[in-house]
């Protein structure tokens, strides 16, 4: 990504945010709940309007914007819609949508990519399951999945980790990780790094609406106890860590 | 069964029924998972205002019902994608606009009734004209035509609308689509179930399939299959028992559903356990 500045002006939500995100980057968009991460990131993708300021996409505007098979999006989380059934493969293909013309069918490198982008999350096996039938760790696996089956330059993921069970977030880890080395950017939103601390190069601690850290990921995890540690994580507005809020040991 | 085919208004009314078989629950499909099941009543209430509006001016009232009714989906896409909050309130009003509208023009109308109507509302497949058949025909085409070519994209559309948008995809060109193709459903299915019991055909079929498939393009395809056992399967007992075959279309497609439901339940029962942690 060559360009993404956001100032958002007059709005509770984002109160004025530059940022830039440089290829090859892995950054986190870290902070408490309601303190904007989610709409920071669907705001630089324009899937939120506005009201001040402006966001490019490797130097478009989103309206201008037409190579939008380099954005890989994952919403927070997969939305079942009206209830038709709809099984694993079918909506890991969709992430090829970008990549399509639209009278060419479905071609030959389709359906390699799906199928890699389904082993790679390791749900090859249940390809023509229902994802209704998936608990909430398996289908954030199928939205990565389908993610990777577009074969983006630019992955930007909304809480991937939000909800889902270690095993998946371990998965998460490693594909992202793989994903880095070969040179893409990667863009997400986390409340809690936990296994994907190693691989973030950069963190953006949002706080009211403003970016209150940018650079260096806070320090890792026992750090975080640390008195005199001055990272800005806005710890105070978080909900008190409860005994379910384990971590995987790293 | 070959009895039927010996009357030549039964052979145009079958083709009818066929092709709206077909062609309701293709789009059905997609209208269900936006969650717009209640999109074809809104239409359907519109459409009486263009019927009338055809007897008015003394052209055909197919013809009318097309126009009006696109001009309507298009109003409640818009009304939709304006504002969530008051979106419900909205398509209400143009509910009791267009059945207000239609009951008005028609009485303004040189011999019209609410009599006139009524053929409209609740369908009457045995009077279809040949004319009819070659409109039904036209309409069914471009409605499948729209689902083969942009599938894929009302796919994702349907599926999750922010993501279509961080696709490229022009979601308000494709929404504007899926309204005017219901539209045009809406007019396709009027002379054979009414214009009360259209959306009837465009969810129950998918409901029904629902219940059955695991994929969504398995969904879809099943339920044009049921769609056109029930249209096909009504008109042909409305033949033998003197009952109105719109009613009987639905009537069959709601046991159909009644019947899947129970089906589904046993399938998945006796299915592995699918879910694992």
């Amino acid at each position: 990504m060559s360009g993404g500045q956001v100032t958002l002006d007059r709005r509770p939500v984002l109160r004025g945010i530059d940022l830039t995100i440089e290829p090859g980057e892995a950054v986190a968009v870290l902070g408490a709940n309601g303190s904007g991460k989610s709409t920071l990131i669907r705001a630089l993708l324009g899937l939120v309007p506005l009201s001040g300021g402006s966001t490019l996409l490797y130097g478009a505007t989103p309206a201008r914007f037409r190579e939008w098979w380099r954005i890989g999006y994952v919403p927070q989380r997969l939305s079942v819609g009206g209830g038709v059934p709809t099984t694993i493969r079918e909506v890991v293909a969709s992430g090829r949508i970008a990549r399509q013309r639209r009278l060419r069918p479905t071609g030959a490198a389709d359906r390699a990519a799906t199928a890699r982008a389904l082993a790679t999350v390791g749900l090859a096996h249940r390809a023509s399951d229902p994802v209704q039938a998936l608990s909430g760790g398996q289908q954030q696996r199928v939205l990565i999945a389908r993610a990777l089956a577009g074969e983006p330059d630019t992955y930007v993921m909304d809480e991937p980790t939000a909800g889902v069970d270690a095993a998946s977030q371990q998965l998460l880890a490693d594909t992202l990780t793989a994903l880095v080395e070969q040179g893409k950017t990667v863009l997400l939103v986390a409340h809690e790094l936990g296994p994907l601390e190693s691989l973030i190069t950069r963190a953006v601690v949002l706080r009211d609406g403003c970016v209150c850290h940018d650079g260096p990921p806070p320090q890792a995890v026992g750090a975080h106890a640390l008195p005199g540690h001055d990272h800005v994580h806005p710890h105070a507005e978080e909900k008190p860590a409860s005994p379910l809020d384990w971590r995987p040991a790293s | 069964m070959i009895e039927l085919l010996q009357f030549d208004f039964m052979q145009r009314a079958l083709i009818a029924a066929l092709l709206v078989g077909l062609a309701a629950p293709a789009i059905g499909t997609f209208i269900v998972q936006r969650r717009l099941a209640l999109l074809g009543d809104g239409i359907g209430h519109v459409a009486l205002t263009g019927v009338a509006l055809g007897f008015l001016t003394g052209t055909a009232p197919v013809l009318t019902a097309v126009v009006v009714s696109v001009l309507g989906a298009v109003a409640i896409e818009l009304v939709r994608a304006r504002g969530r909050t008051s979106g419900d309130v909205a398509l209400a009003l143009l509910f009791y606009g267009g059945i207000a509208g239609g009951v008005l023009l028609i009485s303004l109308a040189p011999g019209g009734s609410n009599a006139t109507l009524m053929s409209y509302l609740f369908g009457s497949i045995s009077s279809v004209t040949v004319e009819d058949v070659w409109v039904i025909g036209l309409l069914a085409v471009a409605v499948l035509g729209v689902v083969g070519v942009f599938g894929r994209e009302l796919y994702v559309l349907c599926q999750d609308e922010e993501v279509a948008r961080a696709s490229g995809l022009p979601v308000r060109l494709l929404s504007l689509l899926i309204a005017v193709t219901a539209a045009l459903t809406v007019v396709i299915a009027m002379r054979v179930v009414g214009l009360l019991l259209v959306s009837a055909l465009m969810v129950v079929p998918v409901a029904t399939s629902q219940q059955l498939a695991r994929g969504f393009r398995s969904t879809m395809l099943l339920s044009m299959v049921f769609g056109m056992i029930a249209t096909v399967g009504g008109l042909t007992s409305s033949f033998y028992v003197e009952v109105p075959p719109g009613a009987i279309i639905v009537i069959v497609a709601l046991a159909g559903f009644v019947l899947a439901l129970g089906l589904g339940r046993f399938v998945r029962r006796s299915r592995p356990q699918e879910s694992s942690p």
